[in-house]
């Protein structure tokens, strides 16, 4: 069986969902026998010397889409892969960089920058999936190198990967960790968020981050009312919210009935 | 068993763990977690969580310093037995390929034998609940058979239960009623504390006759009977009477919207619950793809894959999630299982992130339709 042909795209993103590619560390060597990575500029000096021509078996995408020209780019992407996986929060909800989304074109640039007039940047950050049909996305900020080798070798078997849809919480029971927001009365994202990390802040008496990004069917405004109930403000709430899936829908929505 | 009661001091308990780890136990029980009571390995009375207690409320859990040195003044910590005798993963069995062969394994059976020690009342009828759904039928889970066959249970009156707690209105406690091959009522004195002890099994009387003991008291014996009562008489909480296959009668009833509002649908409850027994299967291959196995891992009625079939999820709402845990756990399982789903734990009540009560759902129902719309 030939082995398929791969490339790995950076959009707007930290590169952090690449090194978690990277740092597969002793199973590189499986990977790069089992794919013929043909582009993946993050590791790869020949990548250096341009896109090779052609078609690809699996695109592995990391990034949002922020500019225009990325707007074209991803959808050449599309024409040449025969299967599209998005990797991490950027690429499948937007990404921190999306936090500009809430807020007035061009403000964030004026304070970041020392000449905003050359930066060319859309409104909106947005994932992959608004703008082109995307067949696995990988959570996460960053995306879990189980989840990550998991989706790899279902591929190559042909099976769907096991990507499972529910709360943190299950992860919780099944590690042991004893509930930080009932034991300890810490806030908690770990209800209304995806499955994948392994459930690591809990574990350090910490409360869900929610970097994995919104579960299967959050529901974000019973968890919010109890959050109220600890003692958080609403502003407090709306932060919670808005960190590395701030636009995905679930998040967005509620941190803006709590954006007074 | 008809002997008298036998008391135990401390160190007599010590014996018993120290015994029960050398005829090839692993023991298991209650020890300080991170910020619970939780179940752990444990090799002497100093493991027990001495002068703590807890405090458990809707969608609320603190420990408690007690000032009595209580070594099981607590009532439940935060997972129950389950974790040992059904584990949240298992692996089934794994395959290699080599050439044209796949060479089949089946994991290897489970020789751990487990004693534990603090088991309660509600904890033994859900072991019981559980050994109806995995050895009772047609399919028995071979692998919670080796473990339960070779289960040693040392169950604790419980003294203190928590405001979360409704053994009694299920007639799950808080006495110890079967199932165990040792009882133990602690018995808290200025001095530490002494333990009634009563065999349940022939294991349980060889186990005690062992032990330096000595025969209790009337007085004390009447001293156990007083921790019961008093259990008894503090039990937070209540389910309401009635037949809870009232529940089927009315599945549009208004308040499963209601409770639905305020569920997260995040399935700790039924991870907590000592007698879910839900799996589900996951299967890995490898990179080479010579390498596969399948492992067993709990699973929720409320994640929506629970429910996949050709073309979708059927329960596709929270609502309907909700609903199938409540109407499975207190009404269909009777029909199922002969029993109750419910032993009155109140782990599912604790341990909701939202506080959602099953007390005070099965009120609301119970209060009818006519009262709630």
């Amino acid at each position: 069986m030939p082995r398929p042909r791969v490339a790995v795209w950076k959009f707007a993103s930290c590169d952090g969902c690449q090194l978690t590619l990277l740092d597969c560390e002793d199973l590189l060597p499986e990977i790069f026998a089992a794919l013929d990575i043909a582009y993946f500029p993050e590791a790869l000096r020949t990548s250096a010397a341009g896109l090779p021509e052609g078609a690809f078996d699996l695109s592995l995408v990391e990034g949002s889409i922020a500019t225009a020209a990325d707007a074209a780019r991803i959808r050449d992407v599309r024409d040449r892969s025969r299967l599209l996986v998005t990797l991490g929060a950027c690429a499948t909800a937007g990404g921190i960089q999306a936090l500009r989304n809430f807020a007035e074109p061009g403000a964030f640039a004026a304070l970041v920058y020392p000449s905003p007039e050359t930066i060319d940047a859309l409104a909106a950050s947005t994932p992959i999936g608004d703008h082109v049909a995307v067949d696995f996305e990988l959570h996460g900020c960053p995306i879990a190198k189980p989840q990550l080798v998991e989706t790899i070798s279902a591929l190559l078997a042909g099976r769907r990967p096991t990507l499972p849809g529910h709360s943190v919480c299950i992860d919780c029971k099944a590690r042991g960790t004893t509930c930080v927001s009932v034991a300890r009365g810490v806030p908690c994202l770990g209800p209304v968020t995806r499955s994948g990390c392994g459930a690591i802040c809990p574990a350090y008496a910490r409360g869900c981050y929610g970097c994995h990004g919104p579960m299967e069917t959050p529901n974000t405004a019973a968890l919010a009312a109890s959050l109220r109930a600890l003692g958080l403000e609403r502003p407090e709430i709306a932060r919670l919210f808005r960190t590395f899936n701030a636009a995905a829908p679930a998040f967005r929505e509620e941190s803006a009935r709590h954006d007074d | 068993m008809n002997a008298p009661d036998l008391v135990l001091t401390v160190e007599g308990l010590d014996a018993l763990i120290s015994a029960l780890a050398g005829t090839g136990f692993r023991v298991i029980g209650p020890t300080p977690g991170e910020g619970a009571i939780v179940h752990d390995d444990v090799s002497s009375t100093d493991d027990l969580p001495r002068g703590w207690g807890d405090e458990q409320a809707p969608g609320r859990y603190r420990l408690r310093p007690r000032d009595d040195g209580a070594l099981f003044g607590y009532a439940l910590a935060p997972q129950s037995w389950k974790r040992f005798l059904h584990p949240p993963r298992e692996r089934l069995w794994s395959a290699r390929r080599e050439g044209g062969e796949v060479d089949l394994r089946p994991a290897p059976l489970p020789e751990e034998r487990f004693a534990f020690i603090g088991v309660r009342a509600c904890e033994l009828k859900a072991i019981a609940v559980q050994d109806r759904v995995l050895l009772g039928g047609a399919h028995v889970d071979a692998r919670y058979a080796a473990r339960r066959s070779s289960l040693f249970v040392v169950a604790v009156n419980c003294a203190d239960p928590a405001a979360t707690c409704f053994c009694s209105s299920m007639q799950t406690g808080p006495e110890v009623g079967e199932g165990h091959d040792v009882v133990l009522t602690e018995l808290v004195s200025a001095e530490g504390s002494r333990f009634l002890a009563r065999a349940g099994s022939e294991a349980g009387a060889a186990m005690l006759a062992g032990l330096p003991s000595r025969p209790a008291t009337p007085r004390e014996v009447a001293a156990g009977a007083e921790v019961i009562a008093g259990a008894e008489a503090r039990m937070g909480r209540a389910m309401p009477p009635g037949d809870p296959r009232a529940l089927l009668a009315d599945l549009e009833h208004p308040r499963w919207d209601d409770v639905a509002a305020r569920c997260l649908t995040c399935g700790a409850c039924t991870q907590v619950c000592p007698t879910c027994f839900c799996t589900t299967v996951e299967d890995t291959s490898d990179l080479s793809g010579r390498e596969t196995a399948r492992d067993q891992r709990w699973d929720s009625c409320f994640a929506t894959e629970f429910s996949f079939i050709h073309g979708g999820a059927v329960r596709a709402s929270g609502r309907s999630r909700y609903r199938q845990w409540l109407t499975h756990k207190l009404a269909t399982w009777i029909e199922q299982f002969g029993t109750s789903g419910c032993v009155g734990c109140g782990r599912c009540i604790a341990w909701c992130p939202v506080g959602i009560d099953i007390t005070e759902e099965m009120a609301a129902f119970a209060a009818g339709p006519e009262d709630e719309r």
